[in-house]
């Protein structure tokens, strides 16, 4: 109700003044806010505007990687080794669900879930905060799982199936050592390696070639720039640069050959089921064959091993995980013998015609200890081809300590025994070439002469690899010519088909003798194969080419004094270990093997055909 | 001075315009600005609903129902304006109680109330209704006004204001606030009586944050204060729209081109965020047109609140006007991350039903204000 009030002029005047005022000093105040208001923007769209920019940039655009594909692996021949397989993934796009526990119900019916599955399942599920992405349900499906759920696809809403690529081995556990396989990153490797190169794989090498050429095999990884929205869903790809997909491997390895080798260990008798044969063709050094027994299946360490298999295997007393080949030490034994031959020559303490006596056993001054030969009779008259072809221990004794254990180890080490071969696959042990220096470093003891005498027939501290006895055996049969074993034959380019073979490495450092004693050695190499008295004269039957070879056997425990050595009464892990090293054909050397049978025992009966076997398919090329 | 030349430039042309057709009521100057305002505001609507046109035709309805309301309005003389005051006051008085009732009932925030054929927020009424029934009752005696008034005057703003703050809608019980606040300074309120109030607010800020605000309120001003503590919750808005406002530069990303925007980094970018989408796409420049289109409006309105005849009038049209830069700065404010986030949108281009209709009904009283002076003058 608006009653009329009368008003005095003078009221009237002030009240208007004061009104002006007031909406004055409003107008003051609208305007100091507004400019506080345009400062602000001002600051935020011109003084920052780079800021803001990069902001709204990152906000939108994200760089999400694209895995390269990883190099194959084929032997020599081209037989493939190792490669990619698509592997299936059964995954659920929690976005396109309506009802979780129906569809899982329905994908029972069709594929039997186990609980394990759905486990996980619900534990990837938590993780993940995206609702349009998969969630992923079952790994490795087989080809009938995905059949049955493509033909009912249409009922099963938010149901996919996502194809990976997985790195899968045809021949299973043939070279397995050799080739390696690859495993999910781990922690240690993961902080060694470079992030942005490894976005988009989850595997990497973990032994072997897969291990040592993992830079050639993995590639480059490739980008794409995308657009997303806040929900992190790809609207569109702004930008692709293509992975560089890895090398693929061609080895010096054939296949034939290793399969040969592996099935003389396990074919004959499973007594001798352990070991390792390494062949090496000496001109170039490539590594024909490396096979250490018993062997696995790498494909089960690609999408990770169960505990209880990997127990196994590794628990295994025939340690199937372990690479003899290259990281087994034994004592050479009797393989060394022509080696220690070749430096008495050398250094001119023997001659091919100088002959001992020999009575089956061998005593240094001032020691009552007696060193025996293996054959309790003795060799009586014996040289040096006779030494070497019948293995005579106590020509070797006396070798030894004329040459003295300085001469033994500077003359031997020129071989690389004690030494890291060079081999481009990891892990390789260098063994041990011992020495008085050595010996006082490591034991802080002096050397005795009697080591010096063992050290002679190949025993005692002295260590060696498959290997290294492969190395040596080919730098005999080049007569002092040196190469590294190398396993990579050549690399190829998937994209240019580019196909560039490894050169061969010769090494410096190579053993020195004159013509005539490099000849007389090999040929009482070769009598030990083809000799009526050799200790390798079994495998000469039938045999069209020439080898020269020596045997071994390598104590894996001391006799006592006076003891007999009686195979049958000595638990198998107890007895000597047969060695074999040889090459052929002797006239033109194209292979050099060196093979271990770990108890077996004699070296000519149990070693000796094995490395035949394997010569006879390399030079003859029949599956004898 | 002023008020003199403008009677003195009009007089004329209305006499002629009177003499051939029934008089319309509008203030021409106003009515463009805020034609062109509204028209900016359907087109950043455009871009902020992601193309669209329902949205923007259902925008496009209401600004024209709002258009209309405010003609309408301008058509009554300020005085019926100034009788209906108390009336409005005590209907929109009548009706927050309903909310409040059945917010109770419902158990939960209650903001709308149902009225069959609508839903609409009666705390929208008391926008203008609190400062309509303050203008009214200090306008009844001298100004300044006596102790006496006063304290009735503030029980009439705090009342609606504390049953709004309930809701909870702090947003408009600010913006209620505020156009009390507005009519009791231009009514002559002591320099000394603010200092006090000003004083005893600051003092009982600990007992309304710890009493009356509620936890997402409190939450709202802490993530202001450093919006890092939650930059995925309650944070988020204001990084996105600042890395909106920022990455628009000078001259902007281009109409439609927001990636903030379209790309839903930006949250409630149609409604109280839209600002931001304006931001990114028009750029510095695009805001300098922008704010000049406001500060035209809140100059007009200033000037009509000066030139007006009543005290009534002038009480009225100051405080709309200076409420309505209240909506502009709170709402750039808080979008630009200088002020907690409130819900008060931008007006005229903020997607919305009710705020729209309420500003066009405070246009409309200016308008009636200014066009019924000369007829009071004569």
């Amino acid at each position: 109700m608006a009653r009329s009030k009368r008003l005095t002029l003078k009221d009237h005047v002030r009240e208007t003044l004061i009104f002006n005022q007031r909406v004055i000093i409003a107008a003051i105040v609208v305007m100091l806010m507004t400019a506080i208001l345009i400062t602000r923007l001002v600051y935020l769209q011109i003084v920052n505007v780079g800021h803001y920019s990069l902001l709204s940039e990152n906000n939108r655009v994200n760089t999400l990687p694209i895995p390269p594909i990883r190099g194959l692996i084929y032997d020599r021949n081209g037989i493939l080794l190792a490669q990619n397989l698509p592997s299936f993934t059964l995954e659920l796009v929690p976005e396109h669900i309506d009802n979780l526990e129906q569809t899982l119900a329905e994908l029972d019916k069709l594929i039997n879930l186990t609980e394990q599955d759905i486990a996980r399942f619900k534990k990837y599920r938590k993780r993940h905060k995206r609702r349009f992405e998969g969630v992923p349900l079952r790994f490795r499906l087989n080809d009938q799982e995905v059949a049955r759920i493509a033909v009912n696809q249409y009922r099963l809403a938010g149901v996919e199936i996502d194809a990976q690529l997985t790195r899968h081995y045809p021949l299973g556990s043939l070279a397995a050592h050799a080739v390696g396989y690859v495993g999910r990153i781990n922690e240690a490797e993961a902080s060694r390696i470079d992030e942005s190169d490894y976005s988009g794989t989850n595997h990497i090498g973990k032994i072997g070639i897969e291990k040592s050429y993992e830079d050639l095999l993995h590639g480059t990884v490739g980008f794409q720039r995308v657009e997303t929205n806040a929900q992190g869903r790809i609207l569109r790809v702004l930008e692709r640069t293509l992975p560089i997909p890895g090398k693929n491997l061609y080895l010096n390895l054939d296949v034939k050959l290793q399969a040969i080798a592996e099935q003389g260990f396990s074919s004959k008798d499973s007594e001798y089921n352990t070991g390792a044969l390494v062949a090496i063709d000496p001109r170039d050094g490539a590594v024909l064959a490396l096979a250490s027994l018993p062997t696995f299946d790498p494909n089960l360490f690609v999408n990770g091993i169960d505990t209880k298999t990997y127990a196994q295997l590794r628990d295994s007393p025939d340690r199937p995980l372990f690479n003899r080949a290259l990281r087994g030490q034994y004592p050479p034994g009797s393989t060394v013998k022509p080696l220690i031959g070749l430096a008495g020559l050398e250094f001119g303490e023997v001659n091919s015609h100088q002959e001992i006596d020999c009575p089956g056993w061998y005593t240094l001054k001032n020691d009552p200890r007696r060193y025996r030969d293996w054959k309790k009779e003795g060799h009586s008259a014996t040289d040096l081809t006779k030494a070497i072809v019948e293995s005579c221990d106590v020509y070797f004794y006396d070798l030894s300590l004329a040459l003295g254990i300085d001469n033994i180890y500077s003359y031997l080490s020129q071989f690389g025994l004690g030494e890291l071969t060079g081999i481009d696959v990891e892990g390789e042990k260098a063994g041990l070439m011992p020495s008085p220096a050595w010996k006082r470093r490591a034991r802080q003891l002096p050397w005795f002469p009697g080591e010096t005498l063992i050290t002679g027939i190949g025993q005692g501290f002295m260590l060696t690899t498959p290997l290294q006895l492969s190395s040596i055996t080919a730098t005999l049969s080049l007569r002092g010519g040196r190469m590294q074993p190398q396993m990579l034959y050549a690399v190829e380019s998937p994209e240019t088909t580019e196909f560039t073979t490894i050169p061969s490495t010769p090494v410096k450092q190579r053993p020195h003798a004159e013509e005539n004693h490099w000849q007389t050695i090999i040929n009482a190499m070769e009598q030990v194969v083809h000799g009526v008295h050799g200790t390798a004269r079994r495998i000469s039957r039938n045999l069209p080419f020439k080898i020269a070879g020596k045997t071994g056997t390598a104590q894996v425990f001391g006799i006592k004094q006076d003891e007999e050595y009686v195979e049958e009464d000595i638990k198998k892990k107890l007895r000597d270990h047969a060695l074999f090293i040889g090459f052929a054909p002797v006239e033109d050397p194209q292979i050099a093997v060196a093979v271990i049978v770990e108890n077996g025992g004699s070296g000519g009966a149990i070693a000796a055909p094995i490395a035949r076997r394997v010569m006879d398919q390399y030079l003859l090329n029949t599956e004898n | 001075m002023a008020m003199q030349q403008s009677q003195i430039m009009d007089a004329p042309q209305s006499r002629v315009r009177r003499s051939r057709f029934p008089k319309l009521h509008i203030d021409w100057a106003l009515f463009i600005a805020l034609l062109l305002l509204a028209g900016v505001g359907l087109f950043v609507l455009y871009s902020a609903g992601d193309k669209s046109m329902e949205l923007v035709s259902r925008q496009g309805m209401r600004v024209l129902i709002a258009f209309l309301v405010m003609i309408a309005i301008a058509q009554f003389s300020p005085y019926s304006i100034q009788f209906w005051s108390p009336m409005l006051f005590g209907l929109g008085l009548l009706l927050l109680f309903a909310v409040l009732l059945m917010g109770e009932i419902g158990k939960g925030a209650q903001r709308w109330l149902d009225l069959g054929f609508v839903t609409f927020q009666p705390s929208e009424i008391m926008k203008l209704a609190v400062p309509m029934m303050l203008a009214w009752y200090l306008a009844d005696a001298p100004l300044p006004p006596s102790k006496g008034r006063l304290t009735i005057a503030a029980l009439a703003l705090i009342i609606p204001t504390l049953m709004v703050a309930k809701q909870p809608d702090l947003g408009t019980s600010l913006l209620i606030a505020s156009s009390g606040v507005f009519v009791l300074i231009l009514a002559g309120l002591s320099w000394r009586f603010m200092g006090t109030v000003l004083i005893l607010i600051a003092a009982s800020t600990p007992v309304v944050w710890n009493y009356l605000l509620h936890d997402y309120q409190r939450q709202r001003v802490l993530t202001f204060i450093n919006p890092g503590i939650d930059p995925l919750g309650a944070g988020y808005h204001i990084n996105q729209s600042t890395i909106a406002i920022g990455s628009g530069g000078l001259y902007g990303k281009g109409w439609l081109n927001g990636t903030q925007s379209h790309l839903d980094f930006l949250p409630e970018r149609s409604t109280d965020f839209v600002f931001a989408v304006f931001s990114e796409e028009f750029g510095f420049l695009g805001i300098l047109i922008l704010l000049s289109l406001y500060a035209f409006i809140i100059t007009r309105g200033l000037i009509i609140a000066m030139q007006a005849q009543s005290t009534f009038g002038r009480l009225i049209a100051g405080s709309i006007t200076l409420t309505f830069f209240v909506y502009v700065f709170v709402n750039i404010g808080m979008v630009s991350g200088i002020l907690p986030v409130v819900g008060v949108p931008l007006p005229l281009v903020s997607y919305g039903g009710t705020s729209i209709v309420t500003l066009m009904a405070g246009f409309g009283i200016l308008m009636s204000i200014q066009t019924h002076r000369k007829l009071m003058a004569n």
